[in-house]
């Protein structure tokens, strides 16, 4: 699995943080999506892939 | 039977996660998406930012490329209007009469904006709700200082103000609630970025709107039954008021709240009262399902129908309506042979901690919870120059919604606990202290 961000999009709801916390984290100045971990362990994926699902600014994209 | 597919009835943000939450689930028969605008689903919270700003261009807002589409294999019905749906046949009607018998369905066709009678027809009135609504806006917004009044002093209105104020236009803001946005985030939320929108030059006005001038100069009333003009149409030149103030105006736009899309829900098993009326799972009926702003449900922790016009609720309830669909499919024995591991055992209650923001100048506002219906209110002010304030909401004792106004993401995430599993009063005012304590 590899992770990429189209961060400029993120609005800052933090929903992959509280569902991944392994993998995102925010900007403290803004709350920016932070990537923790591009290529995350398979114990991540499917909390990966439901914070992609989850994003309400479509800022994550999965290639698996 | 299991040719028959399931259709998702919208594409957009709910739509799209529908039909890919269905795949995901496990349904592998014929899956069609219907959406009566000619796009490919695009997200609409920046309809009213980043595009309106012209910061962003459309191509920004598609949700899913095309490449990203074509492993789902949808039959994908773009430009084409559901019409009817027979509950107990599941059969979908589309424009033009094609009749779709469906293994399931999923309802998300949103909400429409609301308009004025009396604004019908004029040139220079818009409303603000789909990609072309917001390309119209910014076209006629692109040409120059214009003096914009906005009606509706709700979320939308004020985000599209605070944008129109940013690209140097002349704005002003006039709607029926004395404190702008007071129905979503309270009046003492609402009252800061009221100080706000001042501060950058929004003239901000409570009253009715009575009617629209129009450059001939003939008034016309928001009751009056008026003729087509012949040719071009008439344009607007002014908001008239209830108090007979005239508020002159190049452009005009409507953000005075929108109505659930089920006028054509029509068939008596479905109760259509303020949007699609669904049980705890979102179901409507045996197999039909609703998610996103369309969709009224029983939520398990508050005990009432609730619907939500909010992003994050969009793609949630779309997940979970698509599993639970799946599931009960499954339990029918109507899910297609070969389908690729285990589908969902059994359906699950939505219970969803709503959230939704948004953007006003430097300022971004995030809500837990829930925060309209509240009887109580405590707005603490940690900031007042730099708009920093937290919001705490209850109904019946207990602490049900919590709103953050420029507030660092851990503190906002702790103030997201507060009100996950709704709890007493007192216990959360203790909580949102300890938690903005650092602020």
């Amino acid at each position: 699995m590899k992770i990429t961000l189209d961060a400029d999009k993120c609005c800052a709801a933090g929903q992959c943080v509280l569902i991944a916390p392994e993998v995102f984290d925010q900007r403290d100045e803004d709350g920016v999506v932070v990537l923790l971990d591009a290529e995350p362990p398979a114990g991540q994926h499917a909390a990966v892939r439901e914070a992609a699902a989850i994003c309400p600014a479509a800022v994550i994209e999965v290639q698996e | 039977m299991t040719d028959r597919p399931i259709a998702v009835v919208g594409a957009s943000a709910a739509g799209i996660t529908a039909a890919e939450a269905l795949r995901r689930a496990g349904w592998t028969g014929p899956l069609t998406l219907i959406g009566d605008e000619p796009h490919l689903p695009y997200d609409r919270p920046p309809l009213s930012k980043q595009l309106l700003h012209g910061a962003w261009e459309p191509e920004r807002l598609l949700l899913r490329t095309a490449e990203q589409l074509d492993p789902l294999g949808l039959d994908l019905r773009l430009g084409t209007r559901a019409t009817g749906l027979d509950v107990a046949t599941r059969t979908l009607t589309l424009a033009g009469g094609e009749r779709l018998a469906c293994a399931g369905v999923i309802v998300a066709t949103g909400v429409a904006a609301r308009t004025l009678p009396a604004a019908d027809g004029l040139a220079g009135v818009f409303t603000l709700r789909t990609l072309d609504d917001a390309l119209a806006l910014r076209g006629d917004l692109a040409g120059g200082p214009r003096r914009l009044v906005v009606v509706g002093n709700g979320v939308l209105g004020c985000e599209a103000a605070a944008v129109a104020r940013e690209l140097g236009h002349d704005v002003t803001l006039v709607g029926r609630e004395p404190v702008p946005m007071a129905a979503a985030v309270g009046r003492g939320i609402g009252e800061l970025l009221a100080e706000e929108h001042r501060a950058r030059g929004v003239r901000l006005l409570t009253a009715e709107v009575a009617g629209f001038e129009v450059a001939a100069g003939s008034a016309v009333g928001v009751a009056a039954d008026r003729t087509a003009a012949q040719g071009a149409p008439p344009r607007v030149s002014g908001v008239r008021l209830a108090g007979g103030e005239l508020l002159p105006a190049d452009l005009v736009l409507l953000a005075i709240g929108s109505a659930p899309a089920v006028g054509w829900l029509t068939d008596p098993a479905l109760d259509i009262t303020d949007g699609l009326r669904c049980d705890t799972y979102c179901a409507a009926a045996p197999g039909i399902y609703a998610a996103g702003d369309v969709a009224r449900w029983e939520h398990p922790e508050h005990g009432r129908p609730l619907r939500f016009e909010h992003r994050m609720n969009a793609t949630e309830q779309a997940m979970a309506a698509a599993r639970n669909l799946v599931a009960e499919l499954a339990a029918e024995g109507a899910l297609p042979g070969g389908a690729e591991g285990a589908p969902p055992p059994e359906r699950r209650p939505f219970a969803p901690v709503p959230y939704f923001w948004s953007d006003q100048y430097a300022l971004k506002l995030q809500a837990y919870g829930l925060t309209t219906g509240a009887d109580e209110v405590e707005t603490t002010v940690l900031d007042r120059a730099a708009r920093r304030a937290v919001a705490l909401f209850g109904r019946d004792g207990r602490a049900v919604g919590v709103l953050a106004c420029g507030l660092p993401p851990r503190q906002i995430r702790a103030l997201r606990a507060v009100v996950a599993g709704p709890g007493p009063w007192e216990e959360a005012r203790a909580a949102v202290r300890a938690a903005t304590a650092a602020a």
